[in-house]
């Protein structure tokens, strides 16, 4: 096979895993909220209710599309594939697993690692807001603006503080790509630690996960959303497959969040402790690299589900605190050291 | 159309176009209870000036009492704050028999003060579960509302309805305490018990929560008592008057309870007076079920009251301590089978008036939280 083949069929392969990963998670954020909340929560189509997503979708699709008649037409057309593009495409830097061999060709099990790595994912995500932002403007609603509003302002909040995590990551493995870095989290160090991120850089995490929260726009900082206050925000005016458009492109944004989140800090799809390629041969170390990494994105998944049922949501100034105040200092503190101690130690 | 406009302009006053912006909320927002209606004017978030617009669900109950009958009226009384029906429906009851000049059977005093207590945790409930759920946590209002249809189960046994009560007749009430509910109760004071907890270890001191709730629209106990607050609304200003305690209805002066006060008056507090009080009418109904357990099986339930009742002329208020503050009805008799005039004192009717006072200056956000921890009940607002 021609690279381009192989290529091809990993960008087909990783974005029906990415659709069908945020499909489930559709069904999982119900069962397990209802699980939390005492309910059953959708049993009915499917066993345990797991082809709602399609019945939904469906719904979504044969939905009657209604433009309001003073929005601004192209924008509001523009808005929801803006914001769903950007967030679909951002899987493609992340290396979701090692590496296979078929037919004594090594493939390795990423679309494409770019070196710009993770910048890619940043600037992806910051055009994604300008889905909403749009969204919000076109639809000419008070509610609506208020919602793209308030997503702009999280925007440059938590993009700075995400930023910041980022930076002493590049600092500590001297590399955007994503694929290095989780090369370089294999093993351990001080004798018993796995060589993980989230252990280098605690602090960074801690930033990194919030930021992201607000990235993805859950509990407790969906404001621009803010269903009680804002009558759903941004999207109040959607219906139909635009609006479908908006609330997937949330759970593929939270795929790939979650997706990166792994692969900075907790070591990728490596297990600690064992070296995978040892005792399996590299067919079976290529699906089982695979298969640790998506648990690994699972776990992050669930915790974004868990969250969001937990915690109430903050207001819009307490956010701006929180993000200006807390998040942008502790960054930066934490970049200092971080670059004070690779300063020493090289 | 120009007529329509107009009318708006004057409920909003004068408009400063380019600087504010006019937020219209309600009557048809998630936020909103019912159909209520807030025309605000914010600058950016802020929220300048807030103008509540009442009626979308007037009926004309109180007109409509002129033309039924004292007993027809009854079902009337459900209609005003549906989430505690039985409230209304005794102090209805209470106000004629006033009216009358009769003394209900003690067992019936009783069965009302359990029943009433039991709407006022049903009431509790809805209430801190939305204000949950308008702060955006939404799974303590589960943990609380399976707890309220367990009430109701006892409210269906004891008189066949759920929501709409009209629980009791003037003189009495119609039955007694359903054999079930002997067995019910130990088991429901548990699982209330347990919901609340849950529910407070979700919010009471949850960071978020506490920047949510704390100081967001305190209000000083003054202000409060020259608005006419009443009920939890005033107790979390830090003014301990409770009609249970201070004018004792029914047996109210037989059983030991606290009365819960707040200080500060802000979301926190009324949040927190309502958890509070949960508890304290738990350990009425214990004391009350006691009471009960002494009078011998075959008490009376009812006092013989004629069939017409004809009160002789005169007027009453008679108020009763209701879950979300005062709530009276005036009565004035012609000596007829009908009464000359009815007047309601709903409790939310007062403290909405203030409602522009207690938020502004907040933000939008404040806005939604106010209202929801204020449980203003269309039903009793606009009667």
């Amino acid at each position: 096979m021609a690279d381009w083949q192989i290529d091809l069929i990993k960008v087909v392969f990783i974005w029906v895993w990415v659709l069908l990963i945020a499909v489930i998670m559709t069904w999982v954020e119900r069962r397990a909220s209802a699980m939390m909340q005492d309910r059953l929560g959708p049993n009915r189509a499917g066993p345990f209710g797991l082809l709602q997503p399609l019945a939904d979708g469906i719904k979504l699709f044969t939905k009657e599309d209604i433009i309001p008649e003073r929005a601004r037409k192209i924008l509001f057309i523009l808005g929801p594939p803006l914001f769903a593009f950007p967030v679909f495409s951002a899987f493609a830097v992340v290396p979701f697993g090692d590496k296979i061999v078929i037919g004594g060709k090594e493939i390795i099990l990423q679309v494409s690692d770019v070196s710009i790595g993770f910048l890619y994912v940043l600037a992806l995500s910051a055009i994604a807001v300008f889905g909403m932002v749009i969204g919000g403007w076109a639809s000419n609603s008070k509610y609506s603006i208020l919602g793209g509003l308030r997503a702009t302002a999280q925007l440059i909040s938590y993009e700075v503080p995400m930023g910041l995590a980022l930076l002493t990551i590049v600092l500590l493995y001297g590399t955007f790509s994503l694929r290095e870095i989780v090369l370089q989290q294999q093993g351990t160090f001080l004798g018993f630690l796995p060589n993980w991120g989230f252990f280098k850089q605690p602090l960074g995490f801690l930033i990194f996960l919030v930021a992201a929260y607000a990235e993805a726009n859950r509990v407790p900082f969906d404001l621009p959303e803010c269903e009680s206050e804002l009558v759903t925000g941004y999207h109040t005016e959607y219906g139909s497959m635009r609006l479908g458009l908006y609330l997937f492109g949330e759970y593929v944004n939270l795929v790939t969040l979650a997706a990166i989140t792994v692969s900075l800090y907790f070591g990728g799809w490596g297990l600690p402790y064992v070296d995978m390629s040892k005792y399996l041969g590299p067919v079976a170390y290529g699906i089982a690299s695979f298969l640790v990494f998506t648990l690994k994105q699972a776990f992050f998944l669930f915790l974004f589900v868990w969250v969001r049922w937990t915690v109430p949501r903050f207001r819009y100034d307490q956010l701006m605190g929180l993000g200006w105040k807390a998040l942008i200092p502790l960054g930066l503190i934490n970049l200092f050291v971080t670059a004070l101690l690779v300063q020493l130690t090289i | 159309m120009t007529k329509e406009l107009e009318t708006i302009c004057i409920t909003t006053g004068p408009t400063e176009v380019g600087e504010y912006v006019t937020l219209n909320i309600g009557p048809i927002h998630p936020a909103m209870h019912g159909t209520l209606r807030v025309i605000t004017q914010t600058d950016g978030e802020t929220v300048v000036s807030a103008k509540p617009e009442i009626g979308y669900l007037h009926r004309g109950v109180e007109k409509l009492g002129e033309h039924l009958t004292y007993a027809q009226f009854l079902p009337l009384t459900d209609r005003l704050n549906y989430c505690s029906a039985i409230c209304n429906n005794v102090a209805y009851e209470m106000a004629v028999e006033k009216l009358l000049g009769i003394e209900v059977p003690p067992k019936a005093q009783l069965i009302r003060m359990i029943m009433m207590e039991l709407a006022r945790i049903a009431d509790h409930q809805v209430c801190v579960g939305i204000l949950g759920v308008d702060l955006g946590a939404l799974t303590p209002f589960f943990y609380l509302i399976i707890q309220r249809e367990e009430i109701y189960e006892i409210f269906e046994w004891h008189h066949g309805a759920r929501l709409t009560n009209s629980m009791g007749a003037i003189g009495g009430v119609e039955a007694d305490l359903p054999e079930r509910f002997h067995e019910k109760w130990p088991r429901l004071r548990d699982t209330i018990r347990k919901a609340n907890d849950e529910t407070d270890k979700l919010l009471t001191h949850n960071r978020i929560w506490m920047d949510r709730t704390i100081g967001v629209n305190a209000f000083c106990g003054d202000d409060a008592l020259d608005w006419g607050f009443s009920g939890p609304m005033l107790r979390a200003c830090g003014v301990k008057r409770d009609l249970r305690k201070d004018e004792p209805y029914l047996m109210y002066d037989k059983v030991k309870f606290e009365v819960p006060v707040g200080k500060h008056g802000d979301v926190f507090d009324r949040y927190m007076v309502r958890m509070l009080e949960m508890e304290e009418s738990i350990k009425i109904i214990d004391q009350a079920y006691a009471l009960y357990k002494e009078l011998p099986d075959d008490a009376p339930l009812m006092k013989k009251v004629p069939k017409i009742i004809k009160p002789p002329e005169g007027q009453i208020y008679h108020a009763i301590e209701s879950p979300n503050g005062e709530l009276g009805f005036f009565i004035r008799s012609d000596g007829t089978d009908k009464p000359y005039r009815i007047k309601i004192r709903p409790p939310c009717y007062m403290v909405y008036q203030a409602f522009e006072d207690l938020v502004k200056g907040e933000m939008i956000s404040d806005l939604i939280a106010c209202l929801s921890s204020l449980n203003v009940i269309a039903g009793e607002l606009d009667r």
